[in-house]
């Protein structure tokens, strides 16, 4: 059985899987300054008279690392970059402590200038008396040639805790975005680690002992050890979780939008035939664009609890949400009080009269009864999830292309079918259906669908390698991997070690031989000329393992769908 | 945060799966770095630049500048489509003002693609800029171009399909005709007898260097273009100037490319030349899409830069001043020029041989323009090639008056079936374009 934890803004949920389907589900509030309280108690409540030993692992999805970063407590952090030529880095600064040092390395991996050893200690002694234990050091295209940011790590060694790299936190070519992740990786490192440790050291006390994972962004999974290394992999993976809930009950040859309909905001996302869409570039969390991978989302201000109002002699709904709804004692209208109002919801915690109450003035204003404004409210509500779903999908099909192939061809999304999930989803699905070209359709269970697709994601990871034979070499400076090659090294040669680097990694991050099912993100050949004559051959791969379900998944959905 | 002053449209497409041939220097590699230092510099995250996908361009827009012999599709690759195409996306996105730059980073370019088109010529098929300009013109409210040519080889294609236009500036900025291909563009090229004077050609001489170049923008280029006023300024941006690159023979650099994009303004540029793809490519296109965007450049540097060896001599920035000098009164001089030109005539005739270096073979023109005060003339042009097709193509200008209007018609229809293969008729007036096969 496994254990799947996901942690929401009021609630936790927290669902056990297993042969039998969904073998038990709770929810337990969230107390946001003691998540370590919450998923601890969550873990003991699920697994109560279950031996540790029928339980495969736990998979945890926190909100820690991504409130940390919101509302801007984290811990600070040195930044050592060696920017060259170019655009001026001080743009790129992440707080007080930021230094830009000599050094450049250009696009091929040249080394153009060195690194200046004494600049560098310097810097060091200054961090350190500034009280600073975790420090970042990028290097601009470290991602092509790694050695500076290797020699500066092992000049700064002696001063710090604990130092990450550039080329280590992503293949990407993207300085400014390397710059921000590797800091937020540092910058949530030490709140990272201590909560882990408390929740595994707490649970092997109590005598549960299990494997823990974290679930990333990108709808993967990781070993919490491995994520010791990039604390930063486990920020904004609530998202993901819903998606990965919807994954199972997905159509197997078709492309479905996700919707995950909460109170303040509705969260969207694409499958393609059951697979996730992931984002070209990684997470934009607070004032930061990272390198995180990510699934692709969408998220809009229109959500069950979002503030209803008149503008300009119409009906506006969000973005903002003030309170909860006024059937629930809240200070403004909003399209829960519409339920309320229409008889779709009839919760009994709820105060239909209230809803009517807060209805009164728009219905006035719009020259309608209470319940006409109630389904105008309604109406809109679904009407803006979907526009803004058609706008994501135009997003997504305005994407640069670069090879005349991929224009020709020219792969359009046409979504037809969309899921939702989320508190009022299942009020809004059928009239969604009605308005628009869409089939629509509940997630089964969809209450705790993002705990169940928590439960159930694989170990993902990506690996970016690159040759060159002109100068006769292939790299995975992520990997820490570098290996002479000759001449007549190709294409395939290359896609062959990119497959072992890609399986070493998942199996190090936590992947089971099962769940190695690798993808193609990338795959570049190209002839180098110089002065008229082919000199080489540069090679671009990336590869990953791509987000999904694990192998096991289809026994325990079935079950679920059916129950 | 960085933020763009101005909003910047990027078309990126470096067609990585196109090339002349495996080792031309017009291949799949040749944008590559460029894209790398793109990415890296995070260009495409700074608030204000934004990037498009390219549009296929549609045969009706070749055809508003060019005859294709025997027709569009045999002459072009799906590149030239997209290629051209890209331009005229970022001109729709700056006309729609959803952006106030544009810069189109396209390939194959298109300068050397002349109105009759049998085949490739330095690189080119099809003039990316024209078909740009004559769609914005027909789709929008545009009336006059300048179109600033900074490649290093003279954009002779550009040259001869606005030579009769008195409506389009053109000035070329290139290395002396006398030292590079295609060995024309020289001073007392100035265009035909309705508008000589709105082509000028400014040759430099070879070791040039960002001085001699920035002389001519801010003495010559920027004066003309404020007697002119274009409602549009549009950059032939080639990058062979720079002193990396394998073909020519000038020292320019990325921060002077940058100064000449902040000096002249452009409201679109369009990727050109350029093939020095890892020495000068990448810094120059980040200068120059730094300076649109109106953000500073001044750390832009390549790895192998070193002013005090590219300086140029002193008697070459007396040939430049010159020059700029002798073209500049052929500009204050241009109506007693197209006076002296038109001289009573009734025609105008030009005789030429065109090399088609890329695709290896001549052709041979007749060029025959109705002199007129009224409008820009209507112009015929009698073309064989040693290969294969031999056309006529009758062009009626966009604002044709109604004599020239009736000579056109008159050109396309007495014209006899069995003496040409094709007989065109490309009316700018009425925005056709007309097809009689031979029999």
């Amino acid at each position: 059985m496994i254990i799947g934890l996901d942690v929401g803004g009021t609630h936790t949920d927290i669902v056990l899987v297993g042969e039998n389907g969904l073998e038990r589900k709770i929810k337990v509030p969230t107390d946001t300054a003691a998540l370590f309280q919450t998923v601890l108690t969550g873990i003991e409540k699920i697994t109560e008279n279950i031996p540790s030993e029928k339980i495969r692992h736990a998979v945890l999805s926190t909100t820690l690392t991504t409130n940390a970063i919101v509302q801007n407590k984290l811990s600070p952090v040195g930044m050592i970059v060696s920017a060259g030529p170019g655009i001026n880095p001080a743009f790129f600064r992440t707080g007080e402590h930021y230094f830009n040092v000599s050094g450049t390395i250009d696009h091929s991996g040249r080394e153009i200038a060195a690194i200046n050893r004494k600049e560098i200690e310097e810097i060091a002694d200054r961090l350190k008396s500034a009280g600073i234990r975790h420090v970042g050091v990028v290097g601009k295209f470290s991602a092509r040639n790694p050695d500076h940011e290797i020699a500066i790590e092992k000049i700064i060694a002696p001063y710090f805790d604990k130092i990450f790299l550039g080329h280590r936190i992503s293949g990407h070519l993207n300085f400014p975005r390397r710059i921000a992740t590797t800091f937020l990786n540092a910058a949530v490192y030490p709140i990272h680690k201590e909560f882990f440790e408390a929740v595994k050291s707490t649970l092997t006390q109590k005598g549960i002992s299990i494997p823990i994972y974290i679930l990333k962004a990108d709808g993967g999974t990781m070993a919490f050890d491995a994520s010791i290394d990039y604390p930063g992999q486990s920020v904004l993976s609530g998202p993901s979780a819903s998606v990965m809930g919807s994954v199972a009950f997905a159509p197997a040859d078709r492309e479905t939008i996700v919707m995950d309909i909460g109170g303040t905001t509705t969260d969207m996302a694409v499958l393609i035939n059951q697979v996730p869409l992931l984002s070209p570039s990684g997470i934009e969390i607070g004032e930061y664009k990272t390198l995180i991978r990510a699934l692709h989302s969408h998220s809009i201000g229109i959500g069950g609890d979002s503030a209803v109002r008149m503008e300009k002699e119409a009906l506006k709904i969000g973005p903002d949400r003030v309170g909860s709804a006024m059937a629930y004692g809240g200070p403004v209208p909003t399209p829960t009080d519409a339920l309320f109002v229409l008889g779709k919801t009839d919760d009994p915690a709820g105060d239909k009269t209230k809803s009517i109450e807060g209805l009164a003035p728009i219905a006035k204003q719009l020259g309608l009864t209470v319940e006409e404004a109630a389904f105008e409210i309604f109406d809109l509500a679904c009407q803006d999830i979907l526009t803004a779903a058609r706008e994501m999908v135009e997003r997504i099909n305005s994407k640069p292309v670069y090879t005349i192939k991929e224009v020709l061809t020219g792969y359009k999304l046409k979504p037809r079918h969309v899921m939702v999930l989320g508190g009022p989803a299942a009020y809004f699905a059928d009239h969604m259906e009605q308005i628009s070209e869409f089939t629509v359709q509940t997630v089964p269970q969809w209450s705790v669908a993002n705990a169940i697709g928590t439960a159930l994601s694989r170990t993902t990871c990506e690996i970016t390698l690159f040759a060159d034979t002109q100068k006769g070499v292939a790299m995975a400076p992520g990997e820490s991997f570098s290996q002479p090659v000759g001449p007549n090294f190709t294409r395939k040669d290359a896609l062959e070690l990119g497959y072992e680097l890609l399986r070493q990694k998942a199996l190090q991050t936590g992947a089971n031989l099962d769940d190695l099912e690798p993808d193609i993100l990338e795959d570049l050949e190209f002839n180098m000329v110089r002065g008229f004559r082919l000199t080489g051959k540069n090679i671009r791969i990336k590869l990953q393992i791509k987000p999904g379900l694990i192998h096991q998944y289809k026994m325990i959905t079935d079950k679920i769908a059916a129950m | 945060m960085l933020t763009a002053k101005h909003k910047t449209g990027l078309i990126f497409f470096p067609a990585f799966d196109w090339a002349i041939s495996p080792t031309h220097p017009e291949r799949e590699e040749r944008l590559l770095y460029t894209q790398d230092q793109v990415l890296e510099e995070g260009l495409l995250d700074i608030d204000g630049i934004i990037e498009y996908k390219a549009n296929l361009v549609e045969i009706k827009d070749v055809q508003r500048v060019h005859f294709c012999a025997p027709d569009e599709r045999s002459v072009m690759t799906e590149s030239h489509f997209i290629s051209a195409g890209g331009a005229k996306t970022i001109a729709d996105a700056v006309m729609q003002k959803k952006i106030d730059k544009g810069f189109a980073l396209v390939r194959p370019p298109g300068h050397h693609a002349c109105r009759v088109v049998h085949g490739g010529r330095g690189f080119c098929n099809v003039n990316n800029e024209a078909i740009m300009i004559e769609y914005i013109r027909s789709a929008y409210n545009v009336d006059r171009v300048a179109i600033i040519d900074t490649d290093c080889h003279h954009g002779d294609g550009t040259q001869d399909i606005y030579w009769h236009d008195p409506d389009t500036l053109f000035i070329s900025i290139h290395q002396d005709g006398r030292t590079l291909y295609p060995g024309s563009g020289f001073p007392e090229e100035l265009g035909g007898p309705m508008a000589a004077g709105t082509t000028l050609n400014v040759p430099l001489p070879p070791y040039t260097s960002e001085e001699g170049f920035l002389y001519a923008i801010r003495e010559l280029v920027l004066p003309i273009l404020d007697e002119f006023k274009p409602d549009i300024i549009i950059n032939s941006a080639g990058q062979d100037n720079h002193f990396t690159d394998p073909l020519t023979n000038m020292n320019f650099s990325a921060q002077g490319y940058a100064d000449l994009t902040r000096l002249l303004k452009p409201d679109i540029a369009v990727l050109e030349g350029g093939y020095s793809i890892e020495g000068a490519l990448p810094y120059v296109n980040l200068g120059i899409i730094l300076a649109m965007a109106g953000l500073d450049y001044s750390s832009v540097r390549e790895p192998d830069y070193n002013y005090s060896k590219l300086r140029q001599s002193d008697q070459i920035t007396q040939v430049v001043e010159r020059t700029c000098d002798t073209v500049m009164s052929n500009w204050n001089a241009r109506e007693l020029i197209r006076m002296r030109m038109k001289s009573n005539k009734q025609f105008d005739k030009r005789r030429r041989t065109i090399m088609y270096d890329t695709d290896g073979f001549y052709e041979h023109q007749n060029e025959t323009i109705r002199i007129c005060t009224d409008c820009a003339g209507t112009l015929k042009i009698d073309s064989t090639s040693d290969v294969g097709q031999h056309i006529l193509g009758v062009h009626i200008p966009r604002k044709a008056c109604h004599a020239c209007r009736e000579q056109g018609f008159e050109w396309y229809d007495g014209a006899s079936k069995t003496s040409y293969d094709m007989i065109i008729c490309q009316n700018r007036v009425d925005d056709t374009y007309m097809v009689r096969k031979k029999s």
